[in-house]
């Protein structure tokens, strides 16, 4: 029964984040200003990320199938597809999961035990949506751009670490991230990617819009947003996963 | 005026407010008082619609708060200005934005008219030089002023005040107490003051709710409070040292 409650009051805050903004341009300013906080803002972890996965990657995949029966292409391809149907969309979203989706329930939760999301209710502003609204169309706005970067740099890291090391050569590398590339593999990443974006986003405000308490449940709002975000990303995943690519 | 009809409240099987009934003057600082959790800032919470009262109405000059559509609400909500215990300032702004803030979402005014407006606002609770410091930076005290200068940027018909004493020295309070008897009266606001600061009941209370037990218990002004022969009343009145004091002098 309460996990019904849950879902039944998340699709109602949903409801009121998504009802008619006071002044458009307000929102925008702000969506710019969450794109920036929640998204340039953590580009550097999925850049140092990106680019030492892609290189584990490289290094797991040459060691797993060293077999004179392989081609040297193989390593590239599959370092290319690891990256781009799982690694990137998937791994880094989970990631985000935990930056982006602990800061947004921590500082919704500090706003409503502060009573700042009373005031911005009794002012007649409707809080939900203009506190929530521009975290959803930031992170689905930027977290393509962050998921390609992405993709680039483990592609890239992968391609340092095999040629570095001497495990494969720069021509095999690049036929094999060039081998029977499929573009709607890119596509079906971005999808999940704005998926996962509209649930980290949605789920963290959620636990931090409804915080009741003090500092200390709003830690525990934040530690939630980041497991409920994490379990809900990895079953829509495996759904959508079986829709776009069955 | 803010009529209060029958209110009552439960937060599951506890009931917090019961039968509530009470009239809010306009022009007047009209007080609740009453221990800590007899009920006093729930029933603040149901007057201004932050909760949804199981029983009874509220009535914003006749017309009924919890049966108005949400942009009727909305409508009642912008001619409200509140001031928060906490003082409830937004941390990412600065001063001059927290008290721009509600004309930013609901005005059609030039940035420059919003500048000088929360300027008018900020002088008028004597804070100045301060526009671009942030919440954190400032004392309690002047918090809660800017609270002020927020609450009332927007011209607002309705002032709430929620414990706007708490975790001030008493020469602020005073300052604080005189600050919205002075707004109440230079902006003909119906006024409600959350409180049990005995001082401040005595500066400027002058139609006071004495809740207890989450009932109101009493209603009077200051001068038929001293008088008043209500036992819960007068435990509450003359708890402090100070009001025991005065009530040996006066002979009580």
């Amino acid at each position: 029964m309460k996990v019904l409650f849950h879902i039944g009051r998340y699709f109602l805050l949903l409801r009121d984040t998504f009802s008619r903004p006071e002044k458009r341009r307000l929102y925008w300013q702000r969506t710019l200003e969450e794109m920036d906080l929640l998204g340039v803002q953590s580009l550097g972890i999925v850049a140092l990320l990106s680019f030492f996965m892609g290189a584990v990657i490289t290094i797991q995949t040459k060691t797993n199938i060293d077999s004179p029966l392989i081609q040297g292409w193989v390593v590239g391809f599959a370092t290319r597809q690891s990256t781009i149907l799982e690694f990137s969309p998937t791994i880094i979203s989970l990631i985000l999961a935990g930056k982006v989706g602990s800061n947004i329930a921590a500082e919704i939760g500090s706003m409503r035990v502060k009573e700042q999301i009373d005031a911005l209710d009794i002012m007649g502003v409707n809080s939900a949506g203009y506190l929530i609204l521009p975290k959803i169309l930031g992170t689905m706005l930027f977290n393509p751009f962050l998921i390609m970067f992405s993709m680039f740099l483990s592609i890239f890291g992968g391609y340092l670490a095999g040629v570095g090391t001497g495990i494969v050569s720069t021509e095999d590398y690049l036929q094999g991230i060039q081998m029977n590339f499929n573009t709607y593999h890119v596509t079906y990443a971005l999808i999940k990617t704005v998926v996962f974006a509209f649930i980290i986003a949605t789920v963290s405000a959620y636990q931090g819009y409804y915080t009741v308490g003090g500092t200390r449940e709003v830690g525990i709002s934040s530690t939630l947003a980041v497991v409920y975000s994490n379990v809900v990303i990895l079953i829509v995943n495996y759904a959508l996963t079986q829709l776009l690519l069955i | 005026m803010i009529e209060v009809v029958g209110v009552g409240k439960r937060f599951g099987s506890t009931q917090v407010l019961t039968d509530i009934n009470a009239v809010f003057q306009k022009g007047k600082v009209n007080q609740i008082i009453g221990k800590s959790g007899s009920g006093k800032s729930v029933l603040a919470k149901c007057i201004v619609g932050l909760h949804k009262p199981e029983e009874g109405k509220v009535f914003y000059e006749g017309s009924s708060f919890h049966d108005m559509d949400r942009d009727e609400k909305r409508q009642v909500r912008q001619e409200i200005g509140m001031l928060f215990q906490g003082s409830a300032l937004f941390d990412s702004l600065s001063v001059l934005e927290n008290v721009m803030f509600p004309m930013k979402m609901f005005a059609s005014m030039a940035k420059s008219e919003m500048e000088d407006r929360a300027h008018t606002c900020l002088k008028r609770v004597n804070i100045i030089d301060k526009d671009k410091l942030f919440p954190a930076e400032l004392s309690g005290g002047m918090q809660k002023r800017v609270g002020i200068a927020r609450a009332i940027a927007m011209d607002p018909k309705y002032l709430f005040c929620d414990e706007p004493n708490s975790g001030l020295d008493p020469q602020t309070s005073i300052v604080i107490d005189d600050l919205i008897k002075e707004i109440t009266d230079e902006f003909k606001t119906t006024t409600i003051v959350i409180t049990h600061d005995m001082n401040s009941v005595m500066e400027t209370g002058e139609n006071i709710i004495f809740i207890h037990k989450g009932r109101k218990w009493w209603q009077g002004t200051r001068e038929e409070l001293l008088g008043s022969t209500n036992t819960e009343l007068n435990e509450f009145v003359f708890a402090s040292a100070l009001m025991r004091q005065a009530k040996k002098a006066m002979g009580l």
